[in-house]
């Protein structure tokens, strides 16, 4: 394959190769300098004021070796050829082998091949005086190299009609998988800004990581750079953009900070995108991040994601959607939580006061089973397009608390029992303090729709209504001293006495989703915080996938 | 050696690196007993070993009170000042 100087980055065929061969082309592709050492551990550089031919080689590429005769002679006729090894030992089998000049040249941390980008062995480029590539031929194709060579101005006494017609090339060991993440992390242009910590080969990293306090109590992926550029993989946005401020420290959080806690918290790179927009959505003023970590009720974030990225990355939605066992599921919530405590600060005995805490401090994330339910999906309801992937964050202080019904046969009744459990949302006497999620399990939504479409607002308003209680049945007592102060009461009318009270301030503070699996009459109810814009609210963000 | 990247906002420095391991040992070299029974026989032998095979160290001697605390600031800072290795004797 043929490469011009015009048109470095594109591969035009090798039928075009003559009339490319010109190095009268105005617009030049500088070809990166570098300095390796021979075999005598001498250091050779480029560009060095003098037409140059440059071919990258490796020992175990039969390609390679079918031309090193050529190449030889070559290195015999003149010094204007840099003949460049990607093996250290391949190299010296290569200089005894064909009895080289010393010039074989040793790339073995291969960098030099990763700046040239080369994917295949050979690859032959001919550079002008002033480093600037003039034609660049990958794979050997012997009318192309004979031309090449020829049209450079070589002297060599080269058999031509001993070679082949075409031989394919190898794959360059810098495009290897071993070796391509390492060397693009390690390149000069590596999009990657973080601290870099070295770590003792005498110590152990994973302790090393627990005693920095990088971790949440369980063992953490180490984020070599090698793995961060993996996990920035799977976005296309930049690597320095900065996705959100993040409490308590206000911490700017980059994309990369982001993908390192996302390596940290073993996610795979197409999780990215929903760490990304689940931190946009905490970090917001509405869902309050900062509180909801600080606050002694031990609130943490619950993510519902939906839309088609949850298939995409095998999300699970069905039996166990709530529990372990799903890579996505487990490690998109725990990256969040990861990247709140590590960039933000968010440490338990710092700001992050709980008297209990939960375990969903851990992680808490699920998809929405949208295809099982005839209703609106949640991001739906929230002003999104269906075929738009969000994750929805809203503030959980326990839960899930299970709502076993196994009885309940119409829809208003299912509705009415669902709410006589939303009653103990914080304290069976807390009324008008928060909201809850409600995740209906398939076989209760089969109940709700067994006698005709039964809404979810329907459900919503039935809950409302149903988990409302007389004012009078609220006020403190010798049983318990939660609810409306008795002097309080003792003001009130006696028509506002013997009215109700909600327990939700509104019935849209009822959230409501689906997920779970095909047997089973037990939905589950996650209790927020504190309602509204005190508080917590819920936050949903569209998912940019890459 | 493992080259990790900081998943912090970076505003405190790493702590808990282990010191770079020296090819070669020159200058003044402390042995510490931490006063287990038959350290100081094992001491021993490790100073008359390291005379022989590296005459040109000076060796000084140190003991802690006893094993079961750590070393006090004062021996510490003593070691510390006037040493540039330590050979600690963990345990009989």
């Amino acid at each position: 394959m043929t490469i011009d100087s015009n048109n470095s980055n594109s591969n035009s065929n090798s039928n075009n190769s003559n009339s490319n061969s010109n190095s009268n082309n105005t617009i030049k592709t500088r070809l990166p300098a570098f300095s390796l050492k021979n075999i005598d551990h001498q250091a050779v550089s480029f560009p060095n004021n003098q037409p140059t031919l440059i071919c990258f080689i490796k020992k175990d590429c039969p390609t390679c070796e079918l031309i090193m005769p050529l190449l030889a002679a070559q290195l015999a006729a003149n010094d204007k050829l840099l003949l460049i090894g990607q093996t250290s030992a391949g190299n010296l089998a290569l200089h005894h082998q064909y009895s080289l000049p010393n010039s074989l040249l040793d790339d073995s941390n291969l960098k030099v091949s990763f700046a040239f980008d080369i994917e295949i062995v050979p690859t032959l480029i001919w550079a002008n005086e002033s480093g600037e590539l003039v034609r660049q031929e990958e794979g050997f194709v012997r009318d192309d190299w004979q031309a090449l060579i020829q049209a450079f101005g070589t002297q060599a006494n080269i058999k031509w009609d001993q070679y082949p017609q075409w031989r394919v090339g190898c794959g360059s060991l810098s495009v290897d998988p071993d070796n391509a993440d390492r060397l693009q992390a390690e390149a000069e242009n590596s999009p990657l800004r973080a601290r870099k910590i070295e770590i003792a080969s005498a110590d152990d990293e994973f302790e090393f990581m627990f005693d920095q306090g990088f971790t949440d109590g369980l063992p953490v992926v180490p984020p070599t750079p090698e793995r961060v550029i993996r996990m920035l993989s799977g976005t296309q946005r930049d690597p320095q953009e900065i996705v959100a401020i993040v409490p308590p420290n206000m911490a700017p959080a980059s994309v990369e900070k982001l993908a390192i806690n996302a390596v940290l918290a073993g996610c795979k790179a197409e999780y990215l995108p929903v760490v990304i927009a689940a931190l946009e959505a905490a970090c917001t003023d509405e869902f309050n991040i900062h509180g909801v970590m600080a606050t002694t009720m031990g609130a943490s974030p619950v993510m519902v994601v939906n839309g088609p990225i949850r298939e995409r990355i095998g999300m699970n939605m069905k039996l166990s959607a709530l529990g372990q066992g799903n890579r996505a599921n487990a490690t998109i919530g725990r990256a969040l939580r990861l990247a709140i405590r590590n960039i933000g600060g968010a440490v338990p005995g710092g700001t992050e006061r709980p008297t209990l805490s939960n375990p969903m401090k851990f992680t808490m994330c699920f998809a929405e089973w949208q295809e099982r339910t005839p209703w609106q999906p949640l991001h739906v309801e929230r002003g999104f397009d269906a075929q738009d992937s969000v994750v929805t964050l809203f503030c959980m202080t326990s839960g899930p608390t299970l709502i076993v019904d196994q009885k309940s046969l119409t829809a208003p009744q299912l509705a009415r029992s669902m709410a006589m459990s939303l009653e103990h949302v914080h304290h069976p006497k807390a009324y008008m303090s928060s909201d809850c999620l409600l995740v209906v399990c398939p076989e209760h939504l089969d109940t709700l729709m067994r006698d005709g479409h039964y809404t979810k607002q329907q459900l919503r308003q039935q809950i409302f209504e149903a988990s409302s209680k007389p004012v009078h049945q609220l006020v403190e007592d010798d049983q318990s001293g939660m609810g409306i102060p008795a002097a309080k009461f003792a003001q009130m009318s006696e028509q506002t006495k013997n009215g109700q009270l909600t327990k939700f301030a509104s019935a849209d503070d009822i959230h409501i989703v689906v997920a779970g699996s095909d047997a089973g009459k037990f939905s589950g109810a996650f209790h927020g915080w504190v309602n509204g814009p005190t508080g917590s609210m819920v936050v949903s963000k569209k998912i940019q996938e890459a | 050696m493992t080259t990790i990247l900081d998943p912090t906002n970076e505003k405190k420095p790493v702590q808990r690196q282990l010191a770079e391991r020296n090819s070669v040992i020159a200058g003044r070299l402390a042995l510490l007993d931490i006063a287990k029974p038959r350290g100081n026989i094992l001491l021993d032998t490790f100073e008359n070993l390291l005379a022989e095979r590296l005459p040109d160290v000076v060796i000084n001697r140190y003991s802690k009170p006893t094993f079961t605390k750590p070393a006090p600031d004062a021996l510490r800072s003593e070691i510390r000042a006037n040493n540039d290795f330590v050979i600690e004797a963990l345990a009989d």
